[in-house]
């Protein structure tokens, strides 16, 4: 095809500003939780005067690595208010913001492969209806039914003893999200400032008044962190700690092949999650590394087991070839909880902690952390997942009970 | 990958070891007397380095031993592997905390 019949380029869909002097408030990190963050701030509080500042380029790291799943069917009831409230802004966010980033419902399953397995399952399925999220049981026959190209027999090392499925879970084209919330975010005038990274912070006292970047300083009324894994080197600038541990996180698809899978399965058993996305690739993602990493990439054997049980658990997978591999840094808490909220600097907060989970919570942490920007004080979402719960002991243990080991 | 060299085993695939978190945390001297935040700093706030980083492994499927680590956390390079008890060597021009004398093991090309 020849140049004249190349279609027009499309416009922009945010511009690229240099920094202002002084902001109203500015946050750190252009990934999801970022754009989401200022697009609240400038729709529901109306403080448009603000900054996103991105060390790289918008949406390159944990948001263009993650694996896409999102759900609500969390254990305890504080997770599953923000999850559930994260999944019915998902449903609305395509209309709201214009752009349909092909968010499908395709449902998820959770399998079981073992007695402990089938327990927490049931019990978790009566957590989510009593908490108003959607949660199914299936038997085995059930689960084949939904999803044909699993395999049900008992020929396996762990077998499936059945599954919890939420029908309204699924998947979204994650880099479609970032480019809907930039592009309404530059609509309400929020700046977003990409190669810019936040090399020291400001302070008068304990308050934080200015961002040091590599393009120079900026002064500014409030700061937002929205730096997942180097959520700890930002805190340590600004003087504090977080309880945070940062592993790599690797995620790998295949080739393009013809639709095979309808939904989502997850197995935290044998610890594989799978898709297939809208084009065609397999998608799935293993556990976190064990060793604290910041290299963006982890270890082979991880893959490789990853590997195994998904091979076991859909047979038609043996033929399929893997087409790139690739690591996230992901920011674990102890809890397996995020932390949204305020910091032990004046005017600094602080969203983290998200781990594996980040992608899914997107819409939620956004909404609550920009309402605790807004206000000073924090969201009735994100009350209980303040940084003061590891003092006070009201820790959040979505360990094991969160549908998917961490 | 990682291959780590156990200093009773030899260089070893990673998939024989565990990881064992931040070294050098001692259990408080006295526990009685500490607050709510120095219990939550003992049981939940660790280090979290970009960079050289002193952590301990366990050789799970070689001699079950404990040892101390010294890795990069960005290049995943091991820069020295020392025994449990031993201060963390000092691997830069600065004296780091408990820095040991000159007969500590630090050899990059493992113990």
């Amino acid at each position: 095809m020849s140049a004249d019949h190349l279609p027009e380029h499309p416009d922009f869909l945010w511009r690229n500003p240099d920094p202002k002097k002084s902001y109203d408030a500015v946050i750190v990190g252009g990934g999801g939780h970022g754009l989401a963050t200022a697009y609240f701030l400038a729709k529901n509080h109306g403080m448009t005067n603000i900054a996103i500042l991105e060390k790289g380029w918008l949406a390159g790291g944990n948001m263009a690595r993650n694996t896409t799943i999102i759900r609500s069917n969390y254990l305890w009831d504080e997770s599953a208010a923000i999850y559930e409230h994260a999944l019915k802004l998902w449903e609305i966010l395509p209309e709201e913001l214009e752009y349909d980033f092909l968010f499908s419902q395709r449902g998820v399953m959770n399998l079981a492969h073992t007695l402990g397995d089938v327990r927490e399952s049931v019990r978790r399925v009566g957590a989510n209806r009593l908490n108003g999220v959607d949660a199914e049981w299936l038997d085995p026959q059930q689960v084949k039914e939904l999803c044909p190209i699993l395999n049900i027999n008992d020929n396996i090392r762990y077998p499936v003893m059945g599954a919890t499925y939420q029908p309204r879970a699924g998947i979204a084209k994650h880099d479609h999200v970032a480019w809907a919330f930039a592009r309404k975010c530059d609509e309400l005038g929020v700046d977003i400032i990409q190669n810019c990274e936040v090399t020291g912070f400001i302070k008068d006292g304990n308050r934080v008044t200015g961002v040091k970047t590599t393009r120079g300083d900026i002064n500014t009324e409030k700061v937002g962190l929205c730096a997942a894994g180097h959520s700890s080197v930002l805190a340590e600038m600004a003087g504090f700690r977080l309880p945070i541990q940062s592993h790599p996180l690797q995620a790998l698809v295949s080739e393009l092949h013809e639709p095979v899978h309808p939904t989502v399965v997850m197995s935290n058993h044998v610890h594989v999650y799978v898709s297939q996305a809208h084009k065609g690739e397999l998608v799935m993602g293993a556990g976190v590394d064990s060793y604290n990493g910041y290299g963006q990439r982890g270890s082979f054997h991880v893959i490789e087991e990853q590997m195994a049980a998904a091979v076991e658990l859909f047979p038609i997978f043996a033929r399929a070839h893997v087409l790139r591999t690739w690591g996230g840094i992901v920011d674990t808490t102890l809890d397996a909880s995020p932390i949204v909220g305020l910091s032990p600097v004046e005017n600094m907060f602080v969203n983290c902690g998200w781990g594996t989970g980040g992608f899914k919570g997107t819409p939620a942490a956004g909404l609550t952390f920009a309402h605790t920007i807004a206000t000073g004080a924090p969201h009735k979402l994100n009350k209980p997942f303040a940084l003061e719960r590891f003092e006070t002991g009201a820790l959040i243990d979505e360990h094991g009970a969160a549908a998917v080991a961490h | 990958m990682l291959l780590i060299s156990c200093p009773n085993c030899g260089p070893r695939d990673e998939t024989e070891f565990h990881y064992g978190g931040q070294a050098h945390i001692a259990y408080p001297e006295n526990p009685n007397d500490l607050s709510d935040r120095e219990w939550a700093e003992y049981l939940f706030y660790r280090e979290n380095t970009k960079g050289t980083f002193a952590e301990r492994w366990v050789h799970s499927t070689g001699c079950r031993q404990w040892f101390n680590m010294l890795r990069d956390t960005v290049s995943y390079d091991i820069h020295s592997i020392y025994a449990m008890g031993q201060p963390r060597p000092d691997t830069q021009s600065g004296l780091a905390p408990g820095a040991p004398t000159a007969s500590a093991p630090t050899s990059s090309e493992g113990v």
